[in-house]
């Protein structure tokens, strides 16, 4: 009886815990949409103050954007710069990544590669989107070349330090377990940095979204950045706005999905997100 | 000032039923610098295979700089370390370490790989580590727990794992840098019993640092007393003449833990004095223990 009792309590309790995690969520979602709600209206009283020549209204910005997503530029824009965001930040990250574990753990790599790192890092990519274009042509390797040029150093530093922060009794452990240095950086050092690996993904996500916009101004025909470029020519401040709002949306997407993916796939690396 | 007490030592010859050979370990006149810092001075030690000898000192004594020159993490600048008759010259799986913290366990393996990895290390086949691993796990009574991450155990199992990883690569010597400091009474209480245990069923010679009187006298064949740093060498080496499992009320437990004691309050008093403390801060010194 005393079992069942403390079974069913049980039961109570657990139940009582999923009802509060459950009414937790819908809080932070209340809040969130209650936070757009207040933006939207922000926003609509600008559009009213300034004007449709200055601020389109959310309305204008909506069925602007149902104009572009019909003939289809929408998509084409979304896809286009998606590509070259994913291509150039996906090479970034497979090049960025094992030059920063040498970096960190070699000491004459470090000392090669050191000052062209601390060099190139102060150095905004939208600096080289004319040389980019005079060099590669205006067709989509300028501005993947751009996007991989944003996104390595960041993961290379990033896995750098790393890389320095890998505690130092496992790496003892590994040497008095008969690691030699190729198995430690296998198998101890590149385990141990894969959180920052993915942080240093994410910022340069993050970064990417900035360049791609300067990488598509200059002869591109299609993509977001060029979108917000050519509708400024044309006076279309709607159009402007859909591109800004569609870029912020993107980018919070493809976030949210590495997070998801990085947190599941490496969570026993202490990747928490 | 140094005295190496050699001679029948208690429980050096083993009857247990073990797979691994110990190996003798012997420090002569052993000096280690960290530029112009003496951390140790003219130690000489002679441990027998299969003994189980405890460093005894004040923190900061320079007890677990010996260790790691043992265990070919830092160099010896003077006299010679060696084991089985060969000087230490880096790392070695013949010379496991078992570290203070558990940091030293790789997070993202699971209890057996923690435990497979030395044997992984050398090549061994999948079906051997995986043999070994269970053989040690089982030895510390983890077997249970193989699946799980070291993550989701307890202080004390965590250390266990350290020791079986360490006894998987069947090393002749293990090296003990102070593993319970971090445990809570109870528990450490618990893995002394255990060490005592595994350390009978193994065979291996240990080397035990510690600056816990009672710890040191329940599991030690001799206990090596280290006079207070910098420059530290052994004051003095008692051998433990009693029975195992060891009561530490049994009068002779209590008269060699009131001699250790006298022995380190002086070095902990020269300790402080060094440190700036003055005479008044003397009855702290029982607390150091």
């Amino acid at each position: 009886m005393t079992v069942a009792t403390a079974a069913a309590t049980g039961s109570t309790e657990t139940r009582k815990h999923l009802a509060w995690a459950s009414v937790r969520r819908l809080r932070t979602l209340g809040m969130y949409t209650l936070s757009v709600l207040v933006g939207l209206a922000v926003w609509q009283l600008l559009a009213m103050a300034y004007g449709s020549s200055l601020v389109a209204s959310p309305s204008e910005t909506l069925s602007a954007a149902r104009q572009l997503a019909s003939d289809g530029t929408l998509t084409n824009s979304i896809i286009a710069s998606s590509r070259r965001i994913l291509i150039g930040w996906g090479l970034g990250v497979l090049v960025g990544a094992p030059v920063g574990l040498l970096v960190g753990q070699v000491p004459v790599v470090r000392q090669l590669l050191e000052p062209y790192i601390e060099f190139f890092r102060f150095i905004p990519p939208v600096a080289f989107v004319t040389l980019a274009v005079v060099w590669l042509g205006i067709g989509e390797s300028s501005k993947v070349v751009l996007i991989f040029y944003t996104a390595v150093f960041i993961v290379t530093v990033n896995t750098s330090a790393g890389v320095l922060a890998v505690s130092e009794s496992k790496l003892r452990a590994a040497r008095n377990l008969g690691a030699n240095r190729r198995q430690i950086l296998q198998g101890i050092v590149l385990p141990s940095t894969v959180p920052h690996i993915v942080t240093g993904a994410r910022l340069a996500m993050g970064n990417s979204f900035l360049t791609i916009v300067s990488a598509e101004i200059v002869a591109s025909q299609v993509g977001l950045g060029s979108l917000i470029w050519t509708s400024r020519n044309y006076g279309r401040i709607d159009w402007v706005f859909v591109g800004i709002i569609t870029l912020g949306i993107l980018g919070f997407v493809f976030d949210r999905v590495l997070r998801i993916v990085a947190s599941r796939v490496l969570r026993r690396y202490g990747v928490k997100l | 000032m140094t005295e190496t007490v050699k001679g029948a030592v208690k429980g050096a010859v083993k009857t247990a039923p073990s797979k691994i050979r110990g190996a003798a370990l012997s420090a002569d006149g052993v000096g280690i610098r960290f530029d112009s810092f003496q951390a140790v001075r003219n130690i000489s030690l002679d441990i027998a295979a299969g003994e189980f000898l405890c460093l005894l000192g004040p923190s900061g004594c320079g007890k677990s700089t010996l260790l790691s020159a043992m265990a070919g993490f830092v160099t010896v600048d003077e006299g010679s370390l060696t084991v089985g008759g060969a000087p230490i010259t880096g790392p070695d799986p013949e010379l496991g370490m078992v570290f203070q913290s558990s940091e030293a366990l790789f997070d993202w393996m699971t209890v057996r790989q923690n435990v497979a990895f030395g044997p992984r290390m050398r090549g061994a086949s999948r079906a051997e580590q995986a043999k070994l691993a269970d053989e040690y796990l089982g030895l510390v009574g983890l077997r249970h727990c193989a699946d799980r991450f070291p993550g989701q155990l307890s202080g004390g199992m965590r250390q266990r794992v350290q020791i079986a990883r360490v006894l998987a690569n069947e090393p002749g010597v293990v090296l003990m840098d102070e593993p319970f400091g971090a445990l809570d009474a109870q528990t450490r209480q618990v893995m002394q019993e255990e060490t005592d245990r595994i350390w009978h069923a193994s065979g291996c010679t240990v080397v035990f640092v510690t600056h816990d009187i009672d710890e040191a006298i329940l599991l030690a064949d001799r206990i090596a007393v280290m006079t207070a740093g910098p420059a530290a060498s052994v004051k003095s080496v008692y051998p433990v003449d009693l029975p195992r499992p060891r009561d530490e009320d049994d009068p002779a437990a209590v008269a060699l833990r009131r001699q250790l004691r006298e022995d380190i309050g002086e070095e902990v008093r020269k300790a402080l004095r060094d440190q700036g403390l003055d005479e008044e801060s003397r009855n702290t010194e029982e607390d150091t223990r």
